[in-house]
């Protein structure tokens, strides 16, 4: 388990391991320049879609793996001044989809608050909660999230690392498989991932280590089988997600010796198709602060959107068509085999 | 003197050998994608079977290769060694199956 008290390397730290070594010495080529070795043109941005929120850094574990560093130490968080200017951008702009994430982005006091004026005053078709799961067994305060995400018609996205109790709770921190198993429970129980209910509660799995995921479509059957032989759980979709090797991520793979193998992985498995389905391509990552990104992990790295006005207070969404996505090596992460974005594989 | 035995970064060099046979390298690694592509048996099961002939043939870039992929393929760890004890019971199995003509020889020779 991660340290209480986060160590991660800071920002322009991460960026120079990024840049320099295995990129610099001519053993592995830069994002940029894998492109034009295959001929695919600048990745540039499209038709906005998804609206992602990181409402902010506070959470209830601190997990070995997570790219925003985050933890119950954290105290960043998107204020009202900002929610409010994100519900504007929300009503002024068609927006399919709003991806609430943090942290454990139910701990925001403003939470439920943010969720039911986007239901009221916005014409958002999907609200997506990037929920932890644990969270829903953390305090009292929150034993009615299952009721109030069904209220709301939430659409649930959950890590589960896998369906053993050793590998997840490695990652996640002690007790968190057993804590998880009985949140699916609850969340079963008002309708979340029944096969008649629209309801929808879909889990993510991400590597436990320095290793590509699975064939998504293959995993999914061994989750659906093993989580309803085991537990009766019943859930939607698998999304399978890389490890992008950023922040803690980043420090694990350093300290195990494994960054310059899994950067080759990477690179070896560059997967041209995957570069058409980029989700950089149709989503913008809101910081706490309302800056403005490409995606969430650019956000982490403080690479932001290609644009004068990035703010969440002067952001033409209209006019960031055709800009150029920032990329740097990281980027790799989405581009490696059947490539990978917040809603799983993408070729 | 710099050890030229079984070096890692050997490994991902290996398709370096169509360099001088072309024709045969690719017919090799064209076969060898072939043998491994989902068929009657799951890609998931070739992993595990790989896995196990790696460690009976000693070949370490090949348990290398397959630890890997078992685990890109969601394989448990405890999977991995079930089939490694396979290999290992099927090594010994062979050994052990000798013992039969090493009896018939001794009691051909014995009164």
């Amino acid at each position: 388990m991660y340290p209480k008290k986060s160590k991660t390397m800071d920002v322009s730290k991460q960026l120079e391991i990024l840049k320099n070594g295995v990129f610099s010495n001519g053993k592995l080529p830069l994002f940029k320049d894998k492109l034009k070795e295959v001929n695919i043109p600048d990745i540039k941005k499209g038709q906005l879609k998804i609206l992602q929120l990181n409402i902010g850094y506070m959470c209830n574990q601190t997990c070995s793996h997570c790219h925003v560093d985050a933890g119950p130490s954290r105290k960043e968080m998107m204020s009202m001044e900002v929610l409010s200017m994100c519900l504007e951008l929300m009503i002024k702009n068609r927006i399919e989809t709003v991806d609430i994430t943090g942290g454990a982005p139910e701990m925001h006091p403003n939470f439920r608050w943010f969720v039911q004026n986007i239901r009221a005053k916005t014409k958002v078709d999907e609200i997506i909660v990037r929920s932890n799961l644990t969270i829903i067994l953390a305090n009292k305060k929150f034993f009615d999230l299952p009721e109030f995400f069904s209220d709301n018609r939430i659409h649930i996205i959950s890590s589960l690392p896998f369906y053993n109790k050793e590998k997840t709770d490695n990652q996640r921190g002690k007790g968190v498989f057993d804590k998880s198993i009985s949140a699916l429970k609850k969340l079963n129980k008002v309708g979340y991932g029944k096969a008649n209910s629209n309801l929808k509660l879909d889990l993510v799995y991400n590597p436990s280590g320095a290793f590509l995921p699975p064939d998504q479509s293959l995993l999914e059957i061994k989750f659906k089988e093993k989580l309803y032989t085991d537990f009766k759980i019943e859930f939607n979709n698998l999304f399978t997600i890389t490890n992008l090797p950023i922040s803690r991520f980043l420090d694990y793979l350093i300290a195990s010796d494994n960054y310059e193998e899994y950067m080759e992985t990477l690179v070896s498995r560059f997967n041209p198709n995957a570069t058409k389905e980029l989700m950089c391509k149709n989503t913008i990552s809101v910081s706490w602060e309302g800056y403005i990104y490409d995606c969430d992990f650019n956000q982490m790295l403080d690479l932001k959107i290609n644009s004068k006005t990035n703010t969440v207070y002067n952001c033409k969404i209209e006019g960031l068509v055709d800009k150029k996505v920032e990329v740097s090596q990281h980027c790799y992460g989405c581009t490696a085999g059947a490539g990978s974005s917040c809603q799983g594989t993408i070729a | 003197m710099k050890n030229e035995y079984y070096n890692s970064e050997d490994l991902k060099k290996f398709t370096n050998i169509t360099d001088w046979n072309k024709e045969l390298g690719d017919k090799f690694f064209n076969y060898y994608e072939s043998v491994f592509a989902e068929g009657k048996l799951s890609s998931r099961e070739k992993s595990l079977i790989a896995l196990a002939v790696s460690h009976v043939v000693h070949c370490p870039y090949c348990i290398h290769a397959y630890t890997q992929d078992g685990l890109e393929k969601g394989i448990e760890k405890e999977e991995m060694m079930e089939a490694v004890h396979v290999g290992a019971a099927i090594k010994s199995g062979a050994v052990l199956v000798h013992g039969v003509q090493m009896m018939n020889r001794y009691n051909k020779l014995s009164m």
